[in-house]
């Protein structure tokens, strides 16, 4: 494809969900309704750890108005002996994660739900049920739960052959660890601590469920998944698939926070028993106590380089909380950690240690940014040792083309080299800097993945083109696939509809998760319109009587070639769909791939920042992100992606953290109390797209949505040190750490 | 407890409600009147997912009980485009990709309209500190200040 030809691919058009979600029409998970619809509440464990002695939901039952009443013992049960893999989720730990089964696990742990005919009255008849609970010691932070006389959250977790909490482990290896570090001339070792981040969606977890008298069940929820959510509602609740259609509703954003279900088996079963469709809709208490977040870490990371700035070794341990299920993302941390980076010998583990809050869900480029946070500090000590420019450290040891990564691969070409010397020549890396104002850098990676995905376009009778696809749209991904059908058919993307199908009118279609959507989308849409294009030129040949080979399609219009050139006037999409039923019947294709290909992604930051040494108050004042975006179909959506990780990075890095009270419990649970980032703390936001397309896909795609996370934490870190002197391998770098790390003698020197 | 009888008028429309004394603008918004571009992010007024106007005061759904409403003039965002013509914020919105997900976009499309009709010419600043009540976790804000500042500016153009 010719791109200085290009109409639609590289334009940042009009979204086609645009117009609905900005007059309020589009319709987000809590805004359905159904006649006879009746409310569902989940009643939640108050202690972090506690065995459930019994449940008696009699009184429930009585109340006036209440049509149903599910505990554990309705939901299936997976033992714990036999693993039930559903992509990177297992059904054992699922289904203890929706209800609570032999112990409550964290504080806000669902123990039964309730239906009623108003919520009002559900949340009365949650009160009736009484439950006889043993409470049990509990651990919440990883050095309590990793103690040897640790509370043990399951008798069947064991670790080195004794009772544990460490639920897995994983080790990345290459080289000779032992022989590289001899090798080193400076050698830097930190020990790190991140905490759990909410994913932060504004829009709270909601679902309405009918379950029909034959047993066909409508699922309407927000996920980042409607194949994901027909897949586990039917393990937990035994209803066969094709019994369930799932229809996915907007999403008000997920971040991987909505790639695994919470309310849906619930409500589904309420349905069930009381014969009544049943809405359930989470309180942000709900989702603050219950839902995500990503894990909190405690890391240790070693590097050793040579004096001439040439990285010989890098050993890192990676604990991560999972909470209180196994399945903490220990292979992002631990496998993208030092993967931006060529580097002989290394030694990358990570440990998967449960404990007492809620069980962690995806957060966009799971587990890498804690990885590259301990990583990229160090980086950063050691440029300082070695008096070489963080950035000229990085470039000098940037994996590129043929680099054998510790996690596996071998890269094909990458653009991580162009994001660091671009970052190296732009006029933010030589702007001046005023008193206790800093800069810092960081770079990052992540995996991008493939998958499975589906499409469908047609072609409608007056000439228009409906592409439908399976994957939840979360920030655009219908605008970009509507450039990319419009470009290949040679028409007005505004004559493309793009519509997300329900799990009964498109093909098994994976996750909206690691940054596949638009990348894979892309395939099967663009495998479709090709065969589409191929009847349009058929169905004109047989209309003038020639071969099918010997008609192009070009600018939206068949052409006869070669021989025939000028032989008959062009013919439009829209000619040639009036006369569809003649020549052949309807025209459309489908395609349906499990699509490899994706290849990794890598950013470089710079990021600024002012730190009031009063207060300690630390303030970004300018932030620019350097990525390769493999080819940006909407520059725009792209823009936005590595702004808006930019932000929740900086939210990570400065704020955002979960308080414990006394009890185990949450005691920060609201947007008021869990800062993340608003509008007033933030500087405009500069994106950097470097395109290097991917070799692998038809439009270059590279995924896009993650690896904007991934380097910001540790370039905050950074710029801070920068600023006045002092290393924080702590997260959040909040006003109160901040001002107890600003001793006199640091704020001496930093004048 | 009986309910209470609400008469007040909803973006131009007279409107009338029956709601409990503890009702939330909301809650009664997205339920009996079916207008459920106001979103609930919190229900504790942190979000501003749910912003409307009450008597063209900028205020948070959640935080107001329903009785307030009687008598007074609440504008939502459905109430914002004049039939098929958007108001230039919302096609601002579009043009410059100020939404992803779109959750946050009501509430930030009713509090940008709000600062707008008082002050045609914001500053960066005052923009930022005006949308400072209105969550988004999506955009990182950038593309929402451009798309307000710009808008400003081509309404104060067309004033002249």
């Amino acid at each position: 494809m010719n791109e200085m030809t290009n109409s639609w691919i590289g334009k940042s058009t009009i979204r086609p969900d645009g117009a609905d979600k900005v007059t309020g029409r589009a319709a987000y998970a809590a805004d359905t309704n159904m006649p006879g619809m009746i409310w569902g509440k989940v009643l939640r464990s108050p202690h972090p750890h506690a065995r459930i002695i019994s449940i008696d939901t009699s009184k429930a039952e009585a109340l006036a108005g209440v049509k149903a009443v599910v505990t554990a013992k309705d939901i299936v049960d997976f033992p714990v002996d036999t693993p039930v893999p559903l992509g990177i989720q297992d059904m054992r730990w699922m289904c203890r994660n929706v209800m609570a089964r032999e112990k409550a696990l964290f504080h806000g742990h669902p123990i039964a739900a309730v239906a009623a005919t108003t919520e009002a009255i559900a949340a009365e008849a949650c009160k009736l049920i009484e439950v006889d609970y043993e409470v049990l010691p509990w651990a919440i932070e990883i050095e309590d739960a990793i103690k040897p006389d640790a509370p043990i959250l399951h008798d069947f977790i064991q670790f080195e052959g004794k009772p544990s909490n460490i639920a897995g482990t994983l080790e990345h290896k290459l080289g000779d660890i032992d022989a590289g570090f001899a090798k080193a001339d400076v050698v830097i070792e930190r020990d790190f601590n991140t905490r759990p981040i909410h994913q932060g969606y504004i829009e709270n977890h909601a679902c309405l469920v009918s379950v029909a008298s034959d047993g066909r069940t409508t699922i309407w929820s927000s996920s980042q998944g409607q194949f994901m959510v027909r897949a586990m509602t039917s393990f937990l609740t035994g209803l066969p698939q094709s019994d369930i259609r799932a229809i996915p509703a907007e999403i008000g954003g997920g971040f991987g926070g909505k790639t695994i279900i919470y309310l849906e088996p619930l409500a589904t079963i309420l349905s069930k028993k009381s014969g009544r469709p049943v809405k359930m809709v989470m309180t942000r208490e709900e989702v603050m106590r219950a839902t995500g977040p990503t894990s909190g870490s405690m890391s240790t990371v070693r590097i050793g380089a040579t004096k001439d700035g040439k990285i010989v070794a890098a050993q890192g341990v990676f604990y991560l909380q999972a909470g209180a299920l196994p399945g903490s993302p220990i292979r992002g941390a631990a496998g993208c950690a030092f993967a931006p980076y060529d580097i002989p010998n290394v030694v990358s583990r990570g440990f998967d240690v449960v404990s007492n809050r809620s069980k962690v869900a995806a957060y966009r480029a799971p587990g890498a940014p804690i990885g590259a946070h301990a990583v990229e500090c160090v980086l950063d000590e050691l440029a300082e040792a070695l008096n070489i420019d963080p950035l000229d450290l990085r470039i000098r040891n940037a994996a590129r083309e043929g680099t054998k990564a510790a996690h596996g691969p071998v890269y094909p070409r990458i653009g991580l080299l162009e994001t660091m010397e671009a970052a190296k020549a732009h006029p933010h890396y030589k702007a001046p800097l005023g008193k206790f104002q800093g800069r810092g850098v960081a770079s990052g990676y992540w995996f991008n993945a493939g998958g499975e995905s589906s499409a469908q376009v047609n072609i409608t009778e007056d000439g228009n083109v409906v592409v439908t696809t399976g994957h939840p749209d979360v920030g655009g991904s219908r605008a970009a696939i509507a450039n990319i059908a419009a470009e290949l058919l040679g028409i007005d993307y505004r004559r493309v509809s793009v519509l997300i199908g329900d799990t009964a009118t498109i093909g098994y279609s994976n996750l909206t998760g690691g940054s596949r959507v638009l990348f894979a989308s892309a395939m099967v849409v663009t495998q479709s319109a090709e065969q589409v294009i191929g009847q349009l030129k058929a169905r004109a040949a047989k209309l003038w009587g020639i071969e099918a080979d010997a008609v192009v399609w070009e600018n939206g219009e068949a052409r006869p070639s070669g021989d025939h050139t000028g032989n008959f006037p062009t013919m439009t999409l829209a000619e040639i769909a009036a006369k569809a039923t003649a020549t052949g019947g309807p025209i459309g294709a489908g395609v349906q791939l499990n699509t490899t290909g994706a290849e990794g992604g890598f950013s470089t930051h710079i990021c600024d920042v002012e730190v009031d040494v009063d207060l300690g108050i630390v303030r970004v004042i300018r932030y620019t992100s350097f990525q390769d975006v493999g080819r940006a179909i909407h520059p725009a959506y792209v823009e936005g992606q590595i702004q808006g990780g930019a932000v929740q990075g900086i939210g990570w890095a400065l704020n955002e953290e979960y308080i414990y009270n006394a009890k185990g419990q949450v005691d920060n649970p609201s947007f008021l109390d869990y800062r993340m980032p608003v509008c007033s703390d933030m500087p405009m936001l500069d994106a950097v797209m470097i395109e290097i397309p991917n070799p692998k896909h038809p439009q270059g795609v590279r995924g896009v949505g993650e690896v904007p996370l991934v380097p910001v934490m540790a370039a905050v870190a950074n710029a801070i040190h920068d600023a006045v002197g002092k290393r924080f391998f702590s997260l959040p770098m909040s006003p109160p750490k901040v001002l107890e790390g600003l001793d006199e003698g640091t704020l001496q020197a930093a004048e | 407890m009986a309910k209470l009888h609400v008469s007040t008028t909803v973006n131009g429309e007279p409107s009338e409600f029956l709601c409990e004394a503890s009702d939330t603008m909301l809650d009664v918004l997205r339920g009996p009147l079916g207008l459920t571009g106001s979103k609930e992010g919190c229900a504790t007024g942190d979000c501003g997912a749910c912003s409307v106007t009450l008597d063209g005061r900028l205020v948070c759904a959640c935080l107001m009980l329903a009785v307030e409403a009687d008598g007074a003039e609440i504008e939502t965002i459905e109430g914002m485009s004049q039939g098929e013509k958007l108001h230039p914020l919302q096609q601002k919105f579009l043009e410059l990709a100020a939404l992803q997900c779109g959750i946050c976009t009501p509430g930030m499309l009713v509090a940008a309209k709000s600062l707008l009709e008082q002050n045609m010419n914001p500053t960066e600043t005052e923009v930022r500190y005006w949308l400072a009540g209105n969550l988004c976790r999506c955009t990182g804000y950038d593309k929402i200040v451009h798309a307000v500042l710009d808008t400003a500016a081509e309404m104060r153009e067309a004033a002249r």
